[in-house]
């Protein structure tokens, strides 16, 4: 394949995958309304049974977790692509020089 | 497979990106309300920990009864998921047990099964890495031993303490939820078969690579 | 020659060797005790041990005396280059793992030896109330932990690193082995000890026993082979 489809074709994949966050990012954005809770299922307190100042705002933390599961998709990926591109460089040089032996 | 990478490479990114849509549709659960959507990434992610780790040590397996490359390359690839994933899934559970259950850890029976489990592949890659020439081998008996040790870390931890919510959160899912879990399963498993084909693929090249320059010097 | 004769050829080796000098039990027995003694320190506050602390610290002492002891044995083993001797001879590779198992189980019996009455005293704790139970339990333990052990260690011999490698890869696995000596010997310690939960925590640690012993021996000749 050559350097300019490659070239594509990993923009095009980075594309796609950073819709991601951009997806993740403005839809958690919008928070309904609560809905009114049931009595508690198992050990769990019912949210807003709970005394306001031991309640934390959810967001911040839903926002977090789904980032890091983004960047460590991301990250794993990109560290694939990078060492798969050293790697073919490295074909690339051991071909260059096979012939003049 | 080198035909099917792009195509599963846009459909993996496709689900990714619907996603958020559905998990921002799907009900709330009654008592964690929107910290519960956590749950749709976190719970996918562990089960793409333990594939990876079931790969690693049938690969391994493999690699030692047969002595075959390809095999090893498998169990490492096993074994980096594992840790990726199994990272994802440690950082995103305290961040949702802050929420719902007051604190960032507990010593109950699910965590730390992941965690020791985790802290195997590490282990295992911090061997391959820093254990010098002919660590595959010795990489591969760590694999087998860490996946062996599940059933133990397991039932030692359960019988010492539990706290995690009960096992039967996945059927009592409400309609709504349950799509979206099971669509967020999907997507994680699909992104896993796309890093196994990238990373096998990698190790193969490595190995080309190597035996070419070997080649060069003769 | 037989397995068994293997096993008795090695262990008398590494015996005879280890009694010349007494290095490597010596200088481990004093680690074990230094070891108690440091935990001493930190868990007597105002002259009262905390609460339930002798099992946890019995362990644990173990558990890094064995470590210890585990890298020590392999480094003499590589230090003198027996170890490419060993494999080279035309013996079955199982029967060295056996022979350098039991080795170190000797080991580390003659450290329990010491440790027990040690923790028993610095930590008012009330080991001897059910003696059989507890040697069972240490039995048990020291022998899964040495079994996993002495195949990392044997492992990691001819690697780089093997140092810090060796207690890395060893804690995840003997996390169980660990768990169930911990809770079984402070079953017995409570003040109203409960033999039954002992056993179940015994029971674990057999099976953990087998398994990895059984484990051990299959992948020790396909591990050890370049």
């Amino acid at each position: 394949m050559t350097r300019v489809r490659s070239a594509w074709r990993v923009l095009l994949v980075w594309l796609l995958i950073a819709a991601g966050p951009a997806w993740s990012l403005t839809v958690s954005a919008q928070q309904p309304p609560p809905r009114p809770t049931k009595p508690a299922q198992d050990e769990f307190v019912p949210i807003d049974q709970l005394p306001p100042g031991e309640q934390l705002p959810a967001a911040p933390l839903l926002i977090a977790a789904y980032s890091v599961a983004w960047l460590a998709v991301a990250g794993y990926l990109f560290s694939i692509w990078r060492r798969l591109d050293r790697v073919d460089r490295d074909i690339a040089e051991a071909g260059r020089r096979l012939p003049r032996i | 497979m080198q035909r099917l990478f792009l195509p599963l490479t846009i459909v993996v990114a496709a689900m990714f990106a619907y996603a958020p849509l559905m998990i921002a549709n799907a009900p709330f659960e009654s008592t964690m309300l929107l910290v519960q959507k956590i749950f749709y990434f976190h719970v996918p992610s562990w089960f793409v920990m333990f594939s990876g780790a079931f790969l690693c040590a049938g690969a391994s397996a493999v690699y030692l009864a047969k002595g075959s490359r390809d095999a090893d390359h498998y169990a490492v690839t096993g074994a980096e998921l594992a840790v990726v994933f199994g990272l994802m899934g440690l950082i995103t559970g305290p961040l949702w047990a802050r929420k719902a259950w007051g604190v960032w850890w507990e010593w109950d029976v699910k965590l730390t099964l992941a965690l020791i489990v985790w802290l195997t592949f590490v282990a295992y890659l911090l061997l391959r890495r820093y254990g010098g020439p002919g660590s595959e081998k010795l990489a591969a008996g760590v694999g087998i031993f860490g996946a062996a040790n599940i059933p133990f870390v397991y039932y030692s931890v359960n019988w010492w303490r539990t706290m995690h919510p009960k096992t039967t959160v996945v059927p009592t899912l409400g309609p709504g939820m349950r799509g979206a879990f099971w669509f967020c399963v999907l997507a994680f498993m699909l992104l896993m078969v796309l890093i196994v084909a990238a990373r096998v693929r990698l190790e193969r090249q490595r190995a080309l690579v190597d035996e070419l320059f070997l080649e060069l010097e003769d | 020659m037989s397995f068994l004769r293997v096993v008795w050829l090695v262990m008398r080796k590494d015996l005879i060797v280890e009694l010349r000098s007494r290095e490597i039990l010596y200088t481990t027995l004093f680690f074990a005790v230094s070891c108690v003694l440091v935990f001493a320190f930190g868990f007597v506050r105002e002259g009262q041990p905390m609460e339930d602390v002798g099992a946890g610290i019995l362990w644990i002492a173990v558990a890094f005396s064995g470590t210890l002891a585990l890298g020590r044995a392999f480094e003499r083993e590589r230090q003198s280059e027996t170890m490419r001797a060993l494999l080279m001879a035309p013996v079955d590779r199982p029967a060295l793992y056996v022979a350098k198992l039991i080795g170190v189980m000797a080991l580390m019996a003659a450290v329990e030896v010491i440790v027990v009455p040690l923790v028993a005293l610095l930590f008012q704790a009330p080991l001897f109330r059910h003696l059989p139970m507890l040697l069972a339990l240490l039995l048990a333990g020291t022998v899964g932990f040495t079994a996993v052990g002495t195949m990392f260690g044997a492992m990691l011999a001819r690697a780089r690193s093997r140092d810090v490698l060796l207690p890395v890869l060893l804690y995840p696995i003997t996390v169980p082995v660990i768990i169930a000596g911990v809770r079984g010997t402070s079953a017995l310690l409570q003040a109203d000890p409960d033999p039954a939960v002992a056993r179940a925590w015994l029971s674990l640690l057999l099976s953990f026993d087998v398994v990895f012993i059984t484990l051990a021996l299959w992948t020790f000749e396909p591990v050890m082979t370049d």
